[in-house]
């Protein structure tokens, strides 16, 4: 049995974020990151990111991965696994870490649980063919392979992952044959959508994806028109030639560690399924067991980072452990999560957020 | 609703030019028409020139006065909602950020689109500024189209696609 003060699964934008403080507070640390490399869904952005200053804005996200990368350089009380999955969380905060075939026990004094989120996948008639991608997947390969997931490519979605990857499609050089939308209205930010509207791409709303068409991979998808209950509209079925669709219809929290440990979860919508219940310091009903970034509520990496530092600094709070101007941090960082979501983009995030115990006026 | 046409009716986006006396000098365009949590323009401007205030999700206002049409606020704009405009000798001179390759070269004629992403015209191809010297790998390309166009450009597309 290894023991640490603090076990932190997964090294996003999150993860990263709460280790920094926590290792400056001199705590014994170890990141589990399933992935070879630190960074998450970072590492595949290549576009400036909104926020302030205080977020890294302006900064695209490899940039920032690199950043928050560097900051745990040098420090002896910090252990890093990567290609490691954390496959088990005991009541006791023992996890089970499985790297290189072998299984380890940690036994940890308090647990933040970064793990992220997952894709939603769409069903629909053939959605198996090769060349029918996840969004996330187009980046992998692009962003990190450099390899192109095809030569044309419908998107389906507009929320802000639907808009950013076909832009950098578009950037790789894959033609972007058309983006539907189901709703009536762009999910993401305007600039991203106006982006790729000047740059001549089709943006269809109220229109799904009916069907794939294809012998041994993708070849054709029809796409049909939607009424404002959701409902397929006769007769509007239209077929377009493409060799890659990409789903971008939003992400769910990976919660099954805090699940299977016995926290209390809590299906909320707005924030993508189910989440922990937290208390005001960001610990689930598990105690010392706390949850930051997309695994307690779908949103935007810069929300993440700074909820990530506010977990860790929760931790090395209850553990005892010191760190100068604790209470000025604290308030300063939730200060400004309060400002990245006070806007109308972040009126569906408050909302999830009152359910789960976080006061929002 | 913007969010249904994405693209704004020609008299919000006539809104956020200043009179035409005053483009006898560049200044800067600003398209940002939905509050979204973001101030980079503000915060990078040098001359103070464009306000967001406290609350980052406030649509940022720009004082045509202190605008001297540096170009910073073009390639910082995450959303590269941002564009430099100025006018001269009947035409209509534009600074855009591009994120494609190849990146156009000095004296080119390459095709001019609106906001629909449709070629309205021509434009010929000014300046290049590459990302190396923008910083945050943003090309800047300055380009020229005749005056009429001024309310309807917006991005430069290649030629030999």
């Amino acid at each position: 049995m290894i023991n640490r003060d603090l076990v932190i699964v997964g090294g996003g934008p999150a993860g990263l974020s709460a280790a920094k403080i926590a290792i400056d507070a001199g705590m014994k640390v170890t990141i589990v990151e399933r992935f070879n490399q630190l960074g998450g869904q970072l590492i595949k952005q290549t576009h400036k990111f909104f926020g302030s200053q205080l977020q890294y804005a302006k900064t695209r996200g490899f940039d920032i991965a690199n950043i928050l990368i560097d900051d745990l350089a040098g420090y002896d009380n910090l252990e890093i696994l990567l290609d490691a999955t954390c496959v088990a969380m005991y009541p006791d905060k023992v996890l089970t870490i499985y790297q290189n075939n072998k299984y380890m026990k940690y036994k940890a004094k308090s647990v933040i649980i970064a793990t992220g989120a997952s894709e939603k996948f769409l069903a629909f008639e053939n959605n198996d063919l090769p060349g029918i991608y996840g969004a996330g997947a187009v980046q992998t390969l692009m962003n990190i392979y450099g390899i192109k997931p095809g030569k044309e490519v419908v998107m389906i979605g507009s929320g802000n992952i639907g808009l950013i990857v076909s832009y950098q499609l578009i950037q790789a050089g894959v033609k972007v044959k058309a983006l539907v939308e189901a709703a009536s209205k762009v999910g993401g930010y305007l600039v991203h959508a106006a982006k790729l509207k000047r740059l001549g791409v089709d943006i269809l709303l109220n229109t799904t994806v009916k069907k794939a068409i294809g012998k041994e991979k993708l070849e054709k998808v029809v796409t049909v028109k939607l009424d404002d209950n959701w409902q397929e509209i006769a007769n509007t079925e239209k077929e377009i030639k493409t060799d890659a669709l990409c789903i971008s219809v939003g992400l769910s929290p990976l919660h099954q560690l805090m699940s299977m440990a016995g926290a209390k979860m809590l299906d909320v919508s707005e924030l993508g399924g189910y989440v922990p219940k937290k208390s005001c310091d960001y610990e689930t009903t598990i105690p010392n067991v706390y949850a930051c970034g997309d695994v307690t509520g779908i949103e935007e990496a810069s929300s993440a980072m700074v909820e990530g530092k506010i977990t860790g600094l929760m931790a090395v709070k209850h553990l005892g452990f010191k760190l100068d101007n604790m209470e000025k941090l604290e308030a300063d960082l939730n200060d400004q999560l309060c400002i990245l979501r006070q806007g109308p983009c972040g009126e569906k995030i408050r909302c999830g957020l009152k359910k789960v115990g976080e006061i929002y006026d | 609703m913007i969010e249904k046409t994405i693209v704004p009716d020609k008299e919000t986006i006539k809104s956020r030019f200043p009179n035409k006396k005053v483009l006898t000098r560049p200044k800067a365009i600003i398209e940002c028409y939905q509050e979204i949590p973001c101030n980079p323009c503000e915060t990078s401007c040098p001359f103070d020139a464009i306000i967001i205030g406290e609350d980052i999700n406030t649509i940022p206002k720009i004082d045509y006065d202190k605008c001297t049409g540096c170009g910073i606020c073009v390639y910082s704009c995450p959303g590269l909602a941002i564009m430099n405009v100025m006018i001269k000798n009947g035409k209509a001179y534009f600074k855009v950020p591009y994120e494609l390759l190849p990146l156009p070269k000095v004296d080119e004629v390459w095709l001019a689109c609106n906001r629909h992403g449709e070629v309205i015209t021509k434009c010929k191809i000014e300046q290049v500024m590459p990302p190396k010297k923008t910083n945050y790998k943003t090309a800047l390309i300055t380009v020229s189209v005749e005056q009429p166009y001024l309310y309807e450009f917006s991005t430069i597309r290649s030629p030999y696609e």
